[in-house]
């Protein structure tokens, strides 16, 4: 083979690598975090003095040192609590995930699934989730199978509807490169359909993961005998407010945790996507003017 | 020499938008266009946009079936399986999950190549198109050129002897469009491949092409052929080539002042 075109554009072609360097990273991060991490402890700084200053009451509104103190104290019983819900939350989640994927890729490879489930799903979304889970309770019992279909019906919808919508979203001239060169429709969905949709089932996902918890605690709310949710109404009925606040810190604190789990997932399997960043592409020098 | 293509009078319809006709009426895209390539042979189809030449191409490629006429490739029908030629388009279509090297292998991948050997003629390949140091990066980290030039690694890759490039180059910039006429000849010339290639650029189908078919549009006909038998390299000043291109464009010229009009 003769290297004459290679050595030509090689010249103009190479760039230097710019490996994104981990100092400069987190230095970006710090400074995306400051500004709502600032705000917040000003806040909190604002609720200490009002409930000082105006001497609320802690069985009404708590002050933040309090809540904290409590953090502390009832670590024990707030962490077994907070297993209890997790547990659920990530049962459930597993469960919609499953089901849903499965779901969405039927609808998306029937017509007939299609015409018949997928109004149904969106229009599904009209009940109000808090109307079923005291059914769910009947049904389920006071135990942890129905926390976990509450927080399944509640992920389902998001990640059937962004599944459903990813596996369309392929470009029809790259399904059609794979059949020109001789794949049949199985090679076409692993190696187009699937990536492409990806991206939507992770958004999906992160969406869902986040909601997963809103189930969970209705779910305790209605009839439980453990989860966080159980503890903040046991709480609240005995105006244990600060107890509240703790479990409401935990909540928060989970979801958050998912959040964060979920993009991190997506940033381990989508490694192209990363490739998109802005600070990494490099300027087109040809497309655009044909 | 063998026939490698031999298209006999295809014609195809496509339904007109209900907006703009009558109902149940249908746009002539093609009408009894008949063209063959021999093996080895550049053939380019030359024509304004418009003018059903990526239609050609897609009835070559499978994708779709004429209404009347034949297609053989080999003294075979295309079918709609696929796997019959090796295609490439304006549209790099690389895939943005994959990096340049998996993108390369797809047409082998598909054929259930072992993995080690695929990778190995592609690594092969890329180097010879200039992307070294690139095997690992993903699509949107390069410039258009250097997608057209993995698209068009891929598509060798396919081990197709037959090359359809429906104007693999329109997206590019004058300079790295000529470096790539550069690569696709000394292709043709090294590996023999036989190539139908697809262009509105009158100059291109000239440096380019063994011979030329001149098609017009409303409806997609070939208006003329033409012979090029001249000496590669070819340089857009040379005097046969400034000839033919005035030739070629004569034929267009009807369709030129229609489309302006």
């Amino acid at each position: 083979m003769s290297t004459v075109g290679r050595r030509a554009l090689s010249a103009v072609d190479r760039r230097p690598a710019a490996a994104p360097r981990w100092r400069e990273r987190c230095a970006r991060w710090a400074g995306r975090a400051a500004p709502p991490a600032a705000l917040l402890l000003l806040l909190l700084a604002g609720w200490e003095w009002a409930v000082r200053a105006f001497g609320v009451p802690f069985y009404i509104l708590p002050a933040p040192s309090r809540i904290a103190g409590v953090l502390v104290a009832d670590h024990a019983m707030l962490l077994a609590d907070a297993a209890v819900t997790l547990s659920e939350v990530l049962a459930g989640f597993a469960v919609a995930f499953v089901v849903g994927i499965g779901l969405a890729l039927a609808i998306f490879s029937s017509r007939t699934i299609d015409r018949a489930v997928y109004p149904l799903i969106i229009a599904s979304q009209t009940v109000p989730v808090f109307a079923i889970a005291p059914l769910l309770i009947v049904w389920f019992g006071y135990g942890m199978t129905s926390k976990v279909a509450m927080a399944a019906l509640i992920v389902f919808f998001p990640i059937v509807v962004n599944t459903v919508d990813g596996l369309r979203a392929a470009d029809p001239d790259m399904v059609n490169l794979l059949r020109i060169l001789g794949a049949g429709s199985g090679q076409i969905l692993m190696k187009i359909r699937v990536p492409a949709a990806l991206p939507f089932v992770f958004s999906g996902t992160r969406i869902a993961v986040a909601t997963s918890v809103i189930g969970a605690v209705i779910g305790e709310w209605v009839g439980a005998t453990r989860g966080l949710g159980f503890a903040m109404i046991h709480a609240n009925a005995q105006l244990h407010i600060d107890l509240v606040f703790a479990a409401i810190v935990y909540l928060s604190a989970m979801a958050l945790g998912l959040f964060v789990a979920v993009s991190a997932a997506e940033w381990l399997a989508l490694p192209w996507r990363r490739a998109t960043d802005p600070g990494a592409a490099r300027p087109e020098s040809g497309g655009g003017n044909g | 020499m063998g026939e490698k293509l031999r298209i006999e009078r295809i014609t195809k319809r496509f339904p007109a938008s209900a907006s703009r006709r009558g109902p149940g009426s249908s746009v002539d895209a093609l009408v009894g266009v008949s063209l063959h390539v021999d093996e080895h042979e550049f053939v380019t189809l030359v024509g304004p946009s418009g003018c059903g030449k990526s239609t050609v191409c897609n009835i070559v490629a499978g994708l779709v079936r004429a209404d009347e006429g034949t297609v053989m490739i080999d003294g075979t029908p295309p079918g709609t399986a696929g796997g019959r030629v090796a295609y490439m388009q304006q549209k790099d279509l690389l895939l943005p999950w994959r990096t340049v090297v998996d993108n390369a292998v797809l047409g082998l991948e598909v054929q259930g190549v072992a993995r080690a050997e695929a990778r190995a003629e592609a690594l092969e390949w890329l180097r010879t198109f200039g992307l070294e140091g690139f095997e690992r990066a993903y699509p949107a980290t390069l410039s258009g050129g250097m997608r057209q030039r993995v698209a068009l690694v891929r598509t060798l890759l396919c081990r197709r002897e037959l090359l359809v490039l429906d104007e693999p180059f329109g997206a590019l910039d004058a300079m790295t469009r000529s470096t790539m006429q550069e690569y696709l000849l000394r292709l043709r010339e090294e590996y023999g491949r036989t190539v139908l290639f697809i262009t509105h650029d009158v100059e291109e189908a000239v440096l380019l092409s063994d011979r030329i078919y001149v098609m017009t549009a409303r409806p997609g006909r070939v208006r003329a052929e033409l012979a090029v038998p001249l000496e590669r390299p070819r340089r857009a000043t040379d005097a046969a080539v400034v000839e033919r291109k005035a030739q070629i464009l004569e034929w267009l010229r009807p369709e030129l002042v229609g489309a302006s009009g």
